[in-house]
C-alpha cells in the first residue's frame, strides 16, 4: 500500500499534522521510532502556551505562536485536553532587566499580542509569593498552560479514529525515492508514501538528509525540570518568567495543568541521546525559581526530568516544502514555542500541501472531537454510581493518590494508541503520577497491563524495550 | 449506612483499635481496607521480630496480624476489604468505594484513622542522571517478592539503612540476588543493630555510612549508580565518587504518614510529624476522629502501634457515650528532641505517657520532662538514637502547664 | 587461639564484645555489660544460628510465607533456601502446617505462617 502522506515523528507536531490531515480524504500514517507517542521533547517540557510577545516579529515562530495561541482554546476543547489561560508574567529585577521588559513589550505590540506593564507591587498583589526584589513586570493575559502529553495523545487518538495509522518502534534508518514514491525503512516496516512530512524532532536534520532534502543542523539543547507536589504551599496562578537572555527564555515557575508547580528549564547543549539531569542543572532550576519566589522548598519535589529542544541553527522554525527533494515537507527546529504552535503548524503544513496540488477533500464521517477518558474522581456521586453500574471496575480504585479506577486504566490500554507500558498508563490516566509516585499502584497497574495485553507480568516494561521491571519469578532463576 | 465506629485501615493499628472499640462498648465496628485481606503492611512482612512485648513471642508479620484478625472476627468486627475510602467529611461521613459494595457512605459515631504511611519516592530525592526502570522503594520491592512472587532485579544497591532496607537486603540475597552494598547518608544506621548483623554482616554486605547515590545510569534499565561519600552537611564529596554497576536500586529513605484523608476531613496536621495533632486520648482536632499507628508518627515496633491503637479504640468507644473535650496543655519538643506525641494533654488528671524521638545519637544522658521549671519526669539513658522511639510517663497531678521534653547531661 | 570481635544485638546499647576462641570453645569474654550479652556472644561465636523466614510456592495458589520452627545453623541458610525453592506445597495450607519436615537433617521444620 502507498500512503498519500507519511509523517515521521509522533511528537506533538507530528500528531497535530496527522490530526489535521486525518480530517481529509487521504491515507495517512505516522512513523515513530520510540515505543509511544510524545517520547521526546513533547513529553518533557513546561506545558506553556506562550502568549507570543517574545518571538521576533516577522519570524515563522512569531506567526505560528500567535496563531497557535489563538487556536488552543478550541483545539483543547475538541480534544478534551486540560487547558487554562492563566496568563504569563515576566518579572524584572532592577533597571537593566526592566529595559528587557520594554523590548518584550514592543515585540508584543509588533506581534499583536496584548501585554501590560506593571510595577513590582502590582505583580506582588497578583502573585503574593513573588520576591520583594522584583521591581517591574510584564503581564500577558493570553498565556496559558496545557498538558503536553495529553495534547499529543489526544491529537493522535483523534487522528487514528479518523483512519490514520501509527507505526511505533519504527525508527527510520533509510529513505529512498523511486518514481515519485518515498520508501521508508522503519524498524520492521517498509512504508511507501507520496508525501513525506519530516517532524522528527532532534533528528529532523538526519531525516532531511536521508531524503535528499536540505542540509540544516539541529542541535539538542537540554532543559532540566523539577516538579513539585501539589501540596507545596508556594504557588502561583500564572506562569512566572524571568527576562530572556541569549540562553533562551530562562527558568520559569509555573502551575501545570495538573495543579503541580514546575521549575525549569535550564539550557545546555548535549548530544542527541543525553536525557540525563545533572546536579548543577537541578540546582540551577531551583535557584532560578527561588529567585522569583524565595519560599520555594526543594523538599516538596516529587520528580525531576530533562527534555531535548530541537534547536535550529537559524533560530527559527523550518516549515517548508523542500526544494531539493520534491515530495518532502520539512517541519524542523520546533523548539519553544513549538507546543503552542503545533495546531498552527498543522494548519500551515496542510496549506503547503494544498499549494503543491494535493487534493484535500474532507473525509466523510471524520470528526474533530475526541472525548477524553472519563475520570471517576471528578464525577458527581450520581455519575459515579452510574459508571459503577455500567462497569464494576469503576468501583476498584487502583491508584490511591489520584483515585484512578481499574476501568479507566483498562480504557487507557484499549483506546487507539493505547498504553502498553507503566509510563504509558501514567501519562494517559495519571495512575502513578501522584504523591507516592507508583509506590502503591505499580504492581497493580502491571497486573492489569499484563492481563489486558495477554502478557506475563514480567514482560511489562516501564517505557518500552529494555526497560524491564521484573527479572522473572522468584525461585526460578534469571531472565 | 451507619456504624458506631469506623476504622480506616486494617493494618496493626486499625485491627487493635477495632478490637479495643468493641471491647469498650461500641456495638457496630466497621474496618475499611483497600487490600483483599486485612493485615495491612504486615502481610508482606514475612520476617519475624513482631510481638516480643505484646505476646512475649517473636512472630512473623502474618502471624501477628492473624492474632488480631481472629480476635476481631470473634468479636463481630465487620471488615470491608478491597474498599477504598475516597473522602472523610468533618462530621464523620465516610465515602468509600469497592467492587462488592459499590459507592457507599457510612455515618460514623466515631472514627479511627489508621492509614499508615507511604514511602518517600525516588523522584523526591532528585537524584541526577537518567530515569531508567530498576529504581524502586524497598516496600514496593517487598511486595513484588513476597506477595506477587517476582524478583525486581539481580544486582542490587540499597540506599537507606532503615529496617526496611536492611530486611530487603537479606530477602533479596536469600532469593538469589547479589546485594552489593547498603548506603546510608547519615553517619549512623537508622535500623536495629540486630538487623545490621542478621541482614548485612551475615551475608557480607558492606554498609557504607555517610554515603549516598549521586547519579543514575542506564537509558532504559539501570546499569549502575555513582556513589560518593558525603560531608557533615550531607553534601557529596566529588573526589570520592565511584561507579557501581548494578541493575536495581532499592530506596529506603523515609516513611511519610499518609494523611491526605485526614487533611480533607479538616484535621490539624503537625508539620514535624506529618501526622495529626492528637491529645493524650489520640483524639485529633476534629471531635470524634481519633488516629493511631504510623499515620500519627512513624513507629519502629509494631507492639507500640498496638498499644497506641488500643488506647485510641477505647477512646473512640468512650466518645460514643460522652464527648470528651480535652483542651489543656501542649507538649513541646525541646533541645535534642525532634517531636513529641501527643501534642496536647487532656486535663483529666490521668497519668500521661509521652512518646518522642531524639534528633541525634546521645550517650549517657537523661531524657527529661519539665512543667515550667519543675522536672516532672526523668530517665537515665545509656543511649538514645533517632531510630528508637523514647517514652516518659508523667503523673496526672504534675501536669500544671505545657510540658517540654529535652535531652540533657550529654 | 583467636580473638573475635562482635557487636551484641540483645539491646540497643550494642556493646562491642571481644572474645578469645579456641578449638570451638569461648575462653574469655570482655566488653559485655550484662549476662545476656555474654550468653549471646558465647552462642554466636561457637554455634551461630538464625531463624529463616521466606516464602514457598503453593501449587495453584501462588506463595505462602514460611518460617523455620527453630533457629537453623547459619551456614545452612542458603542450602535450606535451595531445598525450599525446589519444593512446593499443596493448597489448602493453614498457618502452622509443616511443609518440610526436618530440613537437611537439622530437626527443624519449615512451617507455614499464613494460609494459602
Amino acid at each position: 500500500m502507498i500512503y498519500d502522506v507519511a509523517i515521521v515523528g509522533a511528537g506533538v507536531t507530528g500528531a497535530m499534522i496527522a490530526r489535521e490531515l486525518g480530517m481529509c480524504d487521504l491515507s495517512v500514517c505516522v512513523v515513530e521510532a520510540e515505543a509511544d507517542v510524545a517520547s521526546g521533547a513533547s513529553r518533557a517540557n513546561s506545558g506553556i502556551v506562550h502568549a507570543g510577545f517574545d518571538a521576533q516579529p516577522g519570524t515563522m515562530k512569531a506567526r505560528m505562536n500567535k496563531r497557535g495561541n489563538e487556536m488552543m482554546p478550541e483545539v483543547t476543547r475538541e480534544l478534551g485536553v486540560p487547558f487554562e489561560e492563566c496568563g504569563s508574567l515576566v518579572v524584572a529585577f532592577g533597571p537593566e532587566e526592566e529595559k528587557q521588559l520594554d523590548i518584550l513589550a514592543d515585540r508584543g505590540m509588533a506581534n499583536g499580542v496584548p501585554v501590560k506593564r506593571m510595577s513590582g507591587d502590582e505583580a506582588r498583589r497578583m502573585e503574593p509569593v513573588l520576591s520583594r526584589d522584583i521591581t517591574a513586570a510584564l503581564w500577558a493575559p493570553t498565556g496559558g498552560i496545557v498538558d503536553p502529553f495529553s495534547l499529543t495523545i489526544g491529537a493522535m487518538e483523534n487522528a487514528m479514529s479518523n483512519g490514520v495509522t501509527l507505526y511505533l518502534n519504527s525508527r527510520v534508518t533509510a529513505i529512498t525515492r523511486t518514481d515519485g514514491i518515498w520508501e521508508l525503512f522503519a524498524g520492521d516496516n517498509r512504508i511507501r508514501a507520496h508525501w513525506l512530512i519530516n517532524a522528527a524532532g532532534v533528528y529532523a536534520d538526519d531525516i532531511s538528509r536521508m531524503a535528499g532534502g536540505e542540509s540544516f543542523n539541529i542541535r539538542a539543547r537540554r532543559g532540566q525540570y523539577v516538579l513539585f507536589d501539589k501540596s507545596m504551599p508556594v504557588r502561583t496562578k500564572s506562569v512566572i518568567f524571568g527576562v530572556p537572555s541569549d540562553r533562551g527564555k530562562g527558568v520559569l515557575f509555573s502551575p501545570t495543568a495538573h495543579v503541580n508547580m514546575i521549575a525549569g528549564p535550564t539550557a545546555e547543549f548535549v548530544d542527541k541521546e543525553d536525557h540525563d539531569t545533572t546536579r548543577e542543572g537541578l540546582q540551577e532550576a531551583l535557584a532560578g525559581v527561588q529567585r522569583y519566589a524565595p519560599a520555594v522548598d526543594a523538599r516538596y519535589a516529587i520528580t525531576v526530568f530533562a527534555g531535548l529542544r530541537a534547536m535550529p541553527e537559524s533560530h527559527d522554525f523550518i516549515i517548508e516544502r523542500s526544494k531539493s527533494a520534491p515530495g518532502l515537507v520539512n517541519v524542523a527546529g520546533i523548539e519553544s514555542p513549538g507546543l503552542t504552535s503545533s495546531p498552527a503548524i498543522a494548519e500551515y503544513v496542510k496549506e503547503l500541501l494544498e499549494e503543491a496540488g494535493v487534493r484535500l477533500d474532507p473525509k466523510p464521517g471524520a470528526s474533530r472531537i475526541r472525548r477524553p477518558i472519563e475520570r471517576f474522581s471528578e464525577a458527581t456521586p450520581e455519575r459515579q454510581r452510574e459508571l459503577i453500574a455500567m462497569d464494576r471496575r469503576y468501583a476498584n480504585v487502583i491508584c490511591r493518590c489520584e483515585q484512578i479506577t481499574e476501568a479507566e486504566i483498562v480504557e487507557s490500554i484499549h483506546r487507539p494508541c493505547g498504553a502498553k507500558t507503566v509510563d504509558g498508563v501514567r501519562l494517559r490516566i495519571r495512575a502513578g503520577a501522584g504523591r507516592c509516585h507508583g509506590g502503591f499502584c505499580m504492581p497493580r497497574v502491571m497486573a492489569i497491563l499484563a492481563r489486558e495485553l495477554g502478557r506475563d507480568i514480567d514482560e511489562i516494561t516501564k517505557s518500552g524495550a529494555g526497560s524491564w521491571i521484573l527479572d522473572g519469578r522468584i525461585k526460578e532463576g534469571t531472565r | 449506612m451507619k456504624a458506631d465506629v469506623v476504622v480506616v485501615g486494617a493494618g496493626p493499628a486499625g485491627l487493635a483499635a477495632a478490637i479495643a472499640a468493641k471491647e469498650n462498648g461500641a456495638d457496630s465496628v466497621v474496618v475499611i481496607d483497600r487490600e483483599e485481606r486485612p493485615g495491612g503492611i504486615l502481610r508482606q512482612c514475612i520476617h519475624n521480630g513482631f510481638g516480643l512485648h505484646v505476646f512475649g513471642e517473636e512472630l512473623t508479620g502474618p502471624e501477628y496480624a492473624a492474632r488480631f484478625i481472629d480476635k476481631a472476627n470473634a468479636l463481630g468486627v465487620r471488615f470491608l476489604t478491597e474498599t477504598m475510602v475516597l473522602n472523610i467529611s468533618p462530621d464523620r461521613v465516610v465515602t468509600a468505594v469497592g467492587p462488592e459494595t459499590g459507592l457507599i457512605a457510612i455515618e460514623a459515631g466515631a472514627m479511627v484513622l489508621a492509614m499508615g504511611c507511604r514511602e518517600r519516592s525516588a523522584g523526591a530525592l532528585m537524584i541526577p542522571g537518567s530515569r531508567p526502570s530498576g529504581v524502586l522503594t524497598a516496600g514496593t520491592a517487598q511486595r513484588f517478592v513476597n506477595i506477587e512472587g517476582y524478583m525486581p532485579g539481580r544486582e542490587a544497591v540499597i540506599l537507606g539503612s532503615g529496617d526496611i532496607g536492611l530486611i530487603m537486603a537479606r530477602r533479596m540475597t536469600l532469593e538469589g540476588a547479589h546485594v552489593k552494598m547498603v548506603l546510608e547518608l547519615m553517619p549512623y544506621s537508622g535500623g536495629l543493630k540486630r538487623n545490621i548483623v542478621q541482614c548485612l554482616d551475615d551475608f557480607n554486605i558492606p554498609l557504607k555510612l555517610s554515603h549516598t547515590v549521586t547519579r543514575l545510569h542506564g537509558r532504559k534499565r539501570l546499569t549502575g549508580v555513582t556513589v560518593a561519600a558525603v560531608d557533615e552537611s550531607g553534601v557529596p564529596i566529588k573526589e570520592t565518587e565511584e561507579y557501581v554497576p548494578c541493575d536495581t536500586l532499592l530506596l529506603s529513605v523515609g516513611l511519610i504518614p499518609e494523611n491526605e484523608l485526614s487533611r480533607e476531613a479538616g484535621v490539624e496536621i503537625d508539620p514535624t510529624t506529618n501526622g495529626p495533632v492528637v491529645d493524650s486520648h489520640l483524639q485529633t482536632s476534629a471531635p470524634g476522629i481519633f488516629a493511631c499507628g504510623n499515620v500519627v508518627q512513624v513507629h519502629d515496633l509494631v507492639d507500640f502501634v498496638t498499644e497506641e491503637a488500643t488506647r485510641a479504640g477505647r477512646a473512640a468507644a468512650q466518645f460514643l457515650k460522652e464527648t470528651s473535650a480535652c483542651g489543656g496543655w501542649k507538649t513541646i519538643a525541646g533541645r535534642g528532641v525532634r517531636y513529641v506525641v501527643p501534642q496536647t494533654l487532656c486535663g483529666d488528671g490521668e497519668d500521661k505517657t509521652l512518646f518522642f524521638r531524639v534528633s541525634g545519637v546521645y550517650r549517657d544522658c537523661f531524657t527529661v520532662a519539665r512543667c515550667g521549671d519543675k522536672v516532672v519526669a526523668r530517665k537515665k539513658r545509656p543511649i538514645c538514637t533517632p531510630g528508637e522511639m523514647e517514652r516518659l510517663t508523667i503523673k496526672g497531678a504534675d501536669i500544671c502547664g505545657d510540658i517540654t521534653v529535652t535531652v540533657e547531661g550529654v | 587461639m583467636e580473638m573475635r570481635k562482635l557487636t551484641c544485638v540483645v539491646c540497643p546499647l550494642g556493646c562491642a564484645i571481644t572474645a578469645e576462641v579456641e578449638g570451638g570453645k569461648v575462653l574469655n569474654i570482655s566488653g559485655a555489660t550484662c549476662k545476656r550479652g555474654e550468653a549471646y556472644a558465647k552462642t554466636e561465636l561457637t554455634d551461630p544460628r538464625r531463624m529463616l523466614t521466606t516464602t514457598m510456592r503453593v501449587k495453584g495458589a501462588g506463595l505462602v510465607p514460611v518460617k523455620s520452627s527453630a533457629a537453623l545453623p547459619k551456614a545452612l541458610l542458603m542450602p535450606s533456601m535451595e531445598v525450599i525453592n525446589a519444593a512446593s506445597a499443596q493448597a489448602p495450607v493453614r498457618p502452622g502446617d509443616v511443609l518440610i519436615a526436618d530440613i537437611l537433617g537439622t530437626g527443624v521444620d519449615i512451617v507455614a505462617t499464613d494460609r494459602a
